[in-house]
């Protein structure tokens, strides 16, 4: 029976890795789609700017309420999940609590243990509710409909179950424990120290050890199994970012927040532009001359870069940055965070296809238009407020731009006015129909 | 004040094989919008005032590009660079200040890559340094204790961090500087970035500018103080439609200096 269990156990622990890794190396695949782009300078403010934003969670702070809960679930099921060690080591070896020879300090850990339990547990039980009945602005909006809410949900319920799984399965380890149960007692006497669940021993009053066998091994049971499609159920939710936060920050832009990135492809076009005596075939034009010309900015995700595509998988769609956007605030169509919903939606999409063909074949799609609108690209004031918002480092602006530059470099869709004031800079060097002759008149005028 | 404001040109300058202190970049709205220009003569009256040897590029200085690049014409913005660095290096020069943190946004930070190096401050940071160095004097004068607040524009403050040289300035006026809830990093946009300026808005329920406009009249300002002539604008046009204007002036940190020692 014993040997049964571990073999089971192993099975599960192999089936849940494999799955795992399989996700992983999706991932990577898909986020290489997009462009390479070089964020590997200034590693040590890197270093710092990661310490400071995903392992200090110090953007999130700033909304004190939510960044505050947020901070207990994340410290409460990172500490308790080293508990799985254990979990893990019991399971293959068939031992109980086989880290109990630390003594005081394993008391102390799984003490403490339950008592973040009970605050996650907390902590998520008032999230279910400001996410479903309070009227919060960025939990309203409209990108939020159907799977990402439940998304959110699932992951809230998951949480719960764990962590009431958690500690039914201490409360009855101890009561076996107490009873002198085989396998349970140990001649150190009581191992574990049980402050939350403690209470819960009432609950299991007068129960026969065999009973409250099967209750402790059903609970570890799908703690473990819990834990397993967690990590697994990860790469298909927003929760993602629990481990995408940390290189999503490592490699967000280091530079001023107004400052966007000048494209390679022109200047090497306005340079043969401006000077007469450039060799228009020199340089690596020569070895890719019959390469396609590059194409200017982004209409589909293989347009955009690597750190782009990353973002979209690391946004917690938390809406933090929608909730701070004028055109978003002054009811347009443009939300930052449906910007990196449809990107993750359409890199997945793509994603599938490879599954399915080893290849990504043209399905007639792509995330201008049949995701992202022009009129949610037009919205935007490039005020940078998302980017600022945004608790781990994703730039949806960048993404707004390089469209932008596709609409307007490729297709030539610049919205009717604002093509007027490109052509009038382009002929008298102002967005208005001023002559350049007329530039210094302001100082003769009264 | 009848007589006209003397502006020399580079190419004055250059003639008299001078070079100045620094190079004052107008931009196309300190040029040519009426609201602006009169912030940029009042800029100027502030450089005459402190004994600042500027000069400006006048005919020779072209837009920056900055509304081209936002509206994603990538191309449109480096031929505009290409022709205004060769301008300016041409006069090889160091040192530039500008009234629009647009311009200044874009000669500091997309310039350089592209052969543009100088040293570009904000006119409210130059303003703050000619303090410091004792050459420009504000008091109080006829703001002293006024309600006053600051709506942070954009790109000087989000997109390059400057939150406090606007603020330093208007301090030093002795006026009661009050924030509004939405300030600093989480001041909201006029509405007038991103190319937004020259195009109608998306359809939506309410104009970006008039969000701001009540955001700023909730703590019932006596002035509204800007530091870039398009939320200048924007904002005007905020306190115009609610009918305001009378009892709220919007006014840029420069005119508020210059008008106060009655420039
Ligand atoms: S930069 Fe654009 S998308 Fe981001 S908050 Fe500002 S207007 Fe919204
Ligand atoms: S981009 Fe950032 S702020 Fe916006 S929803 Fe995603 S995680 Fe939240």
């Amino acid at each position: 029976m014993q040997i049964i269990s571990q073999i089971l156990f192993l099975l599960a622990l192999v089936a849940g890795i494999w799955f795992f890794t399989r996700n992983v190396k999706r991932l990577i695949r898909n986020i290489k789609l997009g462009k390479v782009i070089d964020r590997t300078d200034r590693s040590g403010e890197r270093w710092a700017k990661m310490s400071r934003i995903a392992l200090g969670q110090s953007k999130m702070v700033k909304r004190p309420i939510a960044g505050i809960l947020h901070v207990i679930v994340y410290v409460g099921f990172i500490i308790i999940n080293i508990e799985v060690l254990e979990i893990i080591i019991d399971g293959l070896l068939g031992t109980h609590r086989i880290l109990s020879f630390m003594g005081g300090f394993y008391n102390f850990l799984i003490g403490s243990f339950e008592i973040l339990a009970l605050l996650v547990l907390i902590g998520v039980i008032i999230f279910w509710t400001r996410r479903n009945i309070s009227n919060i602005y960025r939990f309203l909006s409209r990108e939020l409909k159907g799977w990402p809410k439940n998304d959110a949900n699932y992951i809230l319920y998951f949480e719960m179950v764990l962590m009431l799984l958690f500690l039914v399965m201490n409360a009855t380890d101890y009561q076996l424990q107490l009873n002198g149960a085989a396998h349970y007692s140990q001649e150190a006497g009581i191992v574990g120290a049980f402050p939350v669940s403690q209470f819960l021993l009432p609950i299991f009053d007068g129960m026969s050890n065999a009973s409250l066998i099967i209750i402790e091994r059903a609970a570890w049971w799908l703690h473990i199994l819990g834990i397993l499609i967690f990590l697994n159920y990860l790469y298909y939710s927003k929760h993602l970012h629990i481990l995408l936060a940390f290189p999503n920050v490592y490699y967000s832009k280091l530079q001023p927040k107004g400052e966007m990135d000048n494209l390679e492809a022109v200047t090497n076009e306005v340079k043969l532009m401006m000077d007469p005596d450039a060799d228009p075939f020199a340089g690596p034009a020569e070895e890719e001359s019959d390469a396609e010309p590059e194409k200017f900015g982004a209409s589909d995700v293989m347009d955009l870069n690597r750190v782009q595509l990353l973002n979209a998988y690391t946004c917690t769609e938390c809406g933090r940055c929608t909730s701070e956007c004028p055109a978003n605030l002054t009811g347009k169509k443009l939300s930052p965070r449906k910007i990196m919903m449809d990107t993750r939606d359409r890199v997945e999409e793509i994603g599938e296809i490879i599954n399915k063909n080893g290849k990504f074949e043209d399905d007639g799609k792509q995330l201008l238009d049949d995701y992202i609108l022009r009129e949610e690209l037009w919205a935007c004031t490039t005020c940078n407020a998302c980017v600022e918002a945004c608790p781990i480092g994703i730039d949806p602006l960048s993404i707004i731009l390089d469209m932008r530059r596709y609409l307007v470099m490729e297709q030539s869709a610049a919205p009717n006015e604002l093509g007027i004031a490109m052509t009038n800079i382009e002929n008298n060097g102002a967005p208005w129909p001023y002559n350049q002759q007329d530039r210094l008149n302001w100082a003769n005028e009264n | 004040m009848a007589e006209a404001l003397k502006v020399p040109t580079m190419a004055e300058y250059m003639a008299e094989g001078k070079k100045p202190e620094v190079l004052f970049w107008v931009g196309c709205a300190g040029s040519f919008d009426d609201r602006a220009k009169k912030i940029t003569k009042a800029f100027v009256k502030l450089l005459h005032n402190a004994g600042v040897d500027f000069a400006v590029l006048g005919t020779e200085e072209s837009c920056t590009g900055d509304p081209a690049k936002r509206a994603g014409n990538e191309f449109l913005f480096q031929m505009q660079a290409a022709t205004n660095i060769e301008v300016l290096n041409g006069y090889e020069i160091k040192k530039i200040v500008t009234a629009c943190p647009h311009c200044f946004n874009t000669i500091k930070n997309e310039y350089p890559a592209l052969g543009g190096n100088y040293e570009i401050v904000h006119h409210t940071q130059f303003l703050k340094s000619l303090l410091e160095e004792g050459r420009l004097k504000v008091e109080g004068g006829k703001f002293k204790g006024k309600r006053i607040t600051f709506h942070d524009p954009c790109y000087l403050g989000r997109g390059n961090g400057e939150y406090e040289a606007p603020r330093d300035l208007l301090r030093k006026l002795e006026v009661e500087l009050i924030e509004m809830k939405k300030c600093k990093s989480e001041g909201l946009c006029c509405g007038a970035g991103g190319g937004q300026m020259f195009k109608e808005p998306e359809p939506g329920n309410k104009d970006v500018n008039i969000e701001r406009t009540e955001q700023a009249l909730e703590v019932q300002p006596e002035v509204i103080a800007a530091g870039c002539p398009f939320c200048n604008t924007m904002m005007t046009d905020g306190v115009k439609s609610k009918n305001q204007e009378d009892d709220i002036a919007v006014m840029d940190v420069a005119e508020l200096i210059a008008s106060a020692e009655d420039l």
